[in-house]
């Protein structure tokens, strides 16, 4: 009733003040503005939960091309597909897939922000050059290295002529599909990694080195005590998302091997097109995506989780 | 206080129920897509008096088409079909890439978004059962709505029925409705250069082991007989559908050989029959001492362009694929290229499979008289002749375009092209058994010949292939 009161009080006052008198704004209207602050928020959600929300009523049934009109068929899409071999081999494909880009492009990407954060010219201007591969949709670095790697007009085995390895055969084999597809995401997501890293490496506090170099410690040192423990947050965010992002992969492998040889390289997200896209099980190849969705969201919730624990102990590290 | 919070929850709950209303009635109103046509009448009923090709004047129809010679041909000549009818005809062009996800999840989406479309007849099996497909037999037969120079007998009788099926598994085509009009088709043959023919003193193969020899022989021998590069035989490898569909069906028809069997209605896989399994280990070999580098990349345009480039001394693959390569400046190779109907099986076969490019009307189409009209055109003699003789539309689906003095006159500089032709034109059909799985069978198919190249047993393999195949078509 406070509310009340004091919309009265305001009220009056204007009344006997010489201003203008204020505008009374109906407690009703005042009562609904948080709301309407927050209708944008909750149209954004509502965009995304309705179509996920049907996504999963659909998977409750069969619905396909060949049956328009589909029967509740409750879990049976998910028992089928937990049921299924090739289920297990596209899971270990897409595990192997986003472990392997996820390590390289980690490696890779902190060894380049390492190297780029000695303010030297060249530095400054391979800074630039670094994220042209990011500007690159990845299907086109796909296809692009795809006829790079050609074996016999690709300029990669040109180059590696001279070397007594100009017949590779980069993607006919399922291991060298997997390295070549992985090679591939390297190329174009180390940037991302690198620029994640330079910045956390920018926003370190001088003091703690200063002091490190004061008491003459050795480079290995100061990297391993200080720069790893205070730089692994900002690592760890761009491993979240490079590891999300790997395990939803799908353009840089279609265009490069389109799931083969064999099913050497059908990840998840390949399974799921092929089943709702390419031959119209539509319930079977959304229970892909949900499978995938869940396994994306519990491997991502134990990562934030680790990297709040991180986050703590950068903190204790003395400033 | 509280209030307050009751008021926000509340406010919240109602935003829920709000936002799960079109969620329900979304359920609630089914999954779009199709509707069953089976006993359904025809619009093409509605159609009476006279044939007149102006009674649709006015009207728009809209067409989704395919990047493809073939699709060159019809626009550049769409300005006649204007004037003769008065429709206006308005289109969208997409890559091959991407045309068919384009046309699936336009027709699984219930809309009418494109009255007409490009499609295989492979394609009638997915798009026919659903009802997305209208049935073009009563407007075939509707003399009001069919002008009679249009002559349904001059088509090519194979062409026709490939595009005709009764939606049943299994079924043979040629009966049931009439899901779409033949247009341009291929033929699958063997292409060749006669240069490095000529050079090692070959002969195209008349068996398939000439055929593997040859291409071994050419792929050792000519990079040393100033063939830079080159190897044998170009076929498709890449992990589709359409790497089983031209010179491996082709092939593999001419064993006598079966993709399934029916049995009391049912469909069996038969892809793993010990011949099935002679052959197919034949053919990954062929491919690994003859073959391109990268074979599981392999699509038609590659192969295409390697034997333009030089880089293969045949193709195994659609005759339109090679005629792009040989007419006069389009490749390196031009003027050098020449046609085989290709190997024979054992007892002689030259059964040959087959890819057409044919029209089909959407079933939900608001226009379908005005898109009739326009199919009509399209597969009309007139417009087909032209096409063949001023565009690149060959392999005519029409006879009478076929023994065209003009038409004959243009591709007699292709050596072989027309005797090719005609030598495997009547037996020349679709090869496989229609069912509605098709796409499943054959890019698993295409996968488990990727593995048989890549040294897995041949046999477990395509067990392990018919096996997953059973349960899915059975």
């Amino acid at each position: 009733m406070s509310s009340s009161l004091s919309e009265t009080g305001h009220g009056a006052a204007s009344r006997e003040g010489s201003g203008p008198p204020a505008r009374v704004v109906p407690r009703w209207r005042r009562s609904l503005r948080p709301y309407l602050l927050i209708v944008p928020a909750l149209l954004l959600t509502g965009g995304i939960l309705y179509p996920f929300g049907l996504g999963l009523y659909y998977t409750l049934f069969d619905f396909a091309a060949s049956k328009p009109q589909p029967d509740m068929v409750g879990l049976e899409n998910y028992r089928r597909i937990f049921s299924e071999s090739s289920f297990w081999d596209s899971a270990r494909v897409t595990v192997l897939y986003a472990v392997g880009a996820a390590a390289v492009e980690t490696v890779l990407g902190v060894g380049v922000a390492l190297l780029l954060h000695r303010s030297t010219l060249v530095g400054r201007v391979l800074e630039k050059i670094l994220i042209l591969p990011l500007m690159i949709a990845p299907v086109i670095a796909a296809i692009m290295w795809k006829l790079m790697l050609q074996p016999s007009v690709g300029v990669v085995n040109h180059l590696l002529k001279p070397f007594g390895m100009g017949g590779v055969q980069w993607t006919d084999t399922p291991a060298g599909a997997l390295l070549s597809s992985i090679a591939v995401d390297v190329w174009v997501y180390t940037p991302f990694v690198a620029i994640l890293a330079l910045a956390g490496l920018r926003s370190l506090p001088t003091s703690p080195f200063e002091a490190a170099a004061v008491d003459g410690a050795g480079w290995w040192f100061t990297f391993r005590k200080l720069t790893l423990p205070m730089l692994w947050p900002y690592v760890l965010v761009a491993v979240i998302f490079r590891f999300m992002d790997s395990l939803k992969v799908f353009d840089i492998i279609y265009a490069l091997t389109e799931g083969g040889p064999g099913d050497s390289t059908v990840v998840l997200q390949i399974r799921a097109y092929l089943e709702a896209i390419r031959f119209q099980r539509y319930s079977f190849g959304i229970s892909y995506m949900i499978v995938l969705w869940a396994v994306v969201y519990l491997v991502t919730m134990v990562l934030v989780r680790y990297l709040g624990k991180i986050q703590n102990r950068a903190a204790e590290v003395p400033k | 206080m509280d209030m307050r919070v009751h008021d926000r929850r509340r406010f919240l709950a109602l935003t829920a129920a709000a936002s799960a209303t079109p969620l329900l009635s979304a359920c609630g109103a089914g999954f779009g897509g199709g509707e069953s046509k089976k006993g359904g009448g025809s619009a093409a009923d509605d159609v009476t008096g006279s044939f007149d090709w102006k009674k649709a004047k006015g009207k728009t129809v809209k067409a989704l088409l395919n990047k493809h010679p073939y699709t060159d041909a019809l626009i550049a000549d769409l300005k006649s079909f204007t004037e003769k009818t008065g429709i206006k005809v308005e289109y969208d062009v997409f890559p091959e890439d991407n045309y068919f996800d384009k046309l699936t999840v336009d027709l699984s989406s219930g809309r009418a978004s494109y009255d007409i479309f490009m499609l295989g007849a492979y394609m009638v099996w997915q798009y026919g059962p659903p009802g997305w497909l209208e049935d073009l037999g009563p407007w075939m037969s509707n003399s009001s709505a069919t002008g009679s120079e249009w002559d349904q007998g001059d088509f090519f009788p194979n062409l026709l029925q490939a595009d005709q099926w009764s939606l049943e598994a299994g079924a043979p085509l040629g009966q049931g409705g009439q899901y779409a009009l033949p247009w341009g088709w291929e033929t699958n043959v063997v292409a060749y250069n006669t240069e490095v023919f000529k050079k090692l003193g070959l002969k195209p193969a008349e068996t398939f082991d000439e055929l593997r020899e040859i291409s071994g022989v050419i792929k050792r021998k000519a990079p040393g007989a100033g063939f830079d590069g080159m190897y044998g035989v170009a076929v498709r490898g890449s992990r589709s559908w359409a790497t089983i569909h031209p010179g491996f069906m082709t092939m593999y028809s001419r064993f006598g050989l079966k993709d399934f069997t029916v049995e009391g209605g049912k469909v069996k896989p038969a892809m793993n029959t010990p011949e099935a399994v002679a052959f197919t280990q034949d053919w990954a070999e062929m491919v690994k001492k003859g073959g391109p580098p990268s074979w599981t990349s392999y699509t038609w345009y590659q192969c295409s362009s390697d034997l333009g480039a030089k880089k293969a001394g045949m193709l195994f693959d659609a005759d339109t694929a090679a005629y792009f390569q040989a007419v006069k400046g389009a490749s390196p190779a031009a003027g050098k290229i020449a046609f085989h109907p290709g190997p024979k099986g054992p007892g002689g076969s030259l059964a040959t499979n087959m890819w057409i490019w044919s029209l089909g009307m959407n079933a939900k189409s608001k226009n379908k008289h005005a898109a009739w009209l326009f199919l009509q055109w399209a597969t009309g003699k007139e417009h087909l002749r032209k096409a063949a003789i001023e565009g690149n539309h060959i392999d005519p689906v029409r006879k009478s375009i076929s023994q065209d003095a003009a038409y004959k006159d243009k591709m007699k500089g292709l050596e072989g092209f027309i005797e090719t032709f005609e030598t495997v034109v009547d037996q020349t059909k679709i090869q496989f058994t229609p069912q509605e799985q098709f796409f499943d069978a054959t890019t698993s198919w295409a996968a488990s010949l990727q593995e048989i190249y890549g040294g897995k047993n041949a046999k477990s393999v395509l067990n392990g292939l018919a096996g997953d195949l059973a349960s899915k078509v059975g």
